[in-house]
């Protein structure tokens, strides 16, 4: 399987994000604040990185996440893992 | 009693299995009010456990399993008691939850726990009493005490480390972090992992395979192989109490009640 690109990686990560919390996925862009934009709390965010980490078959250490507030650095978080 | 509908929790007996629901709005958390009726539940397993070769443990709501204790409850239950007192009351606390878990965790029936999305911190302790955690790829597993100066306190290190093995619970423990279902199942913490929505139908396909079987050999294997770690248990009361008076400890709990942050269980 050839490597995402970060590009390829930022838009999965909005295309499940926009499927999850039903928002809709041209309402989302890499540098928005996802607490703000998707309105979830922490364990919602915490049920976005699962479907995550089983998307990208990686395994992200939620520390790893401290700071960690728009889909653009996620992204790259992710991509790091890859 | 074989059936209750309680505000916490719920159980009925059918077909020789025990389902208790549990449905506590937001997610579960484990106060007064839900130990008064896991108290319930204990006073009337006995005479259902005639009836029943299994138990099932799962959450009715969409947000997870359990988030774990009640943090406000116990903060703000201590607030204004000299020292003395409120460690003494979360004590009595403690051993009223360890008397449930130990009882849960002691039972002749084979228990399952049927967990999905947030099964955190008690969450994860309730569940770990159980012979066998079912969990569906919603699930997210963690043990977040550290980050308020604590250490969990309903029985989850001793039991952890009964069925991991030391060094995956320091990792757990020590860092605080959360991990999916597949870590999960690497780990050996999860049993079974299944699609979305289906924990409790496999626990219930599970749960009656076991009917097949003697539930009294059941019952001796389940001895064998899963001895109570009760002086770890004890100690463990010690040391949250020890930690629980500790400012610090204060510190960080009251932080924890009082924040509109978005990211409360978040590092």
């Amino acid at each position: 399987m050839t490597m995402r690109t970060p590009q390829q990686t930022t838009e999965e990560i909005l295309d499940l994000a926009a499927a999850q919390f039903k928002v809709p996925r041209e309402s989302l862009s890499p540098d928005d604040d996802f607490f703000k934009k998707l309105g979830i709390d922490s364990l919602q965010a915490l049920s976005l990185l699962t479907r995550l980490e089983q998307h990208f078959n990686v395994e992200l250490p939620d520390y790893e996440l401290q700071g960690v507030t728009d889909f653009r650095t996620l992204a790259e978080r992710i991509q790091s893992r890859l | 009693m074989h059936s209750y509908k309680g505000n916490a929790i719920s159980w009925e007996l059918a077909n020789g299995v025990i389902e208790l629901a549990l449905h506590r709005e937001p997610c579960n958390e484990l106060g007064t009010k839900s130990l008064d009726e896991f108290e319930k539940f204990l006073a009337a397993l006995p005479d259902m456990e005639e009836h029943a070769h299994a138990l099932i443990i799962h959450s009715e709501l969409s947000s997870g399993f359990s988030a774990g204790a009640d943090l406000r409850e116990i903060y703000f239950s201590t607030q204004g008691m000299e020292k003395q007192a409120a460690a003494a009351h979360v004590r009595q606390l403690l051993e009223r939850v360890h008397h449930v878990m130990n009882t849960l965790d002691a039972c002749p029936l084979t228990t399952i726990a049927a967990v999905h999305s947030v099964t955190f911190g008690g969450g994860l302790e309730l569940a770990l009493t159980c012979d066998m955690i079912i969990a569906d790829k919603t699930a997210r597993f963690c043990f977040p005490e550290l980050r308020l100066g604590l250490i969990p306190g309903f029985g989850g290190i001793p039991r952890l480390k009964r069925d991991l093995g030391n060094a995956v619970v320091r990792d757990l423990l020590l860092t605080g972090r959360s991990f999916n279902v597949t870590k999960a199942q690497q780990i050996g913490l999860v049993s079974q992992v299944v699609a979305e929505g289906h924990a409790l139908r496999v626990a219930r396909g599970t749960a009656a395979q076991l009917t097949k079987f003697d539930r009294g050999a059941a019952a001796e294997a389940k001895k064998f192989i899963k001895p109570i770690p009760y002086d770890e248990l004890r100690r463990e009361i010690d040391i949250f109490c020890e930690l629980f008076a500790l400012p610090a400890t204060e510190r960080g709990l009251k932080k924890f009640v009082e924040s509109n942050d978005a990211q409360p269980y978040l590092p």
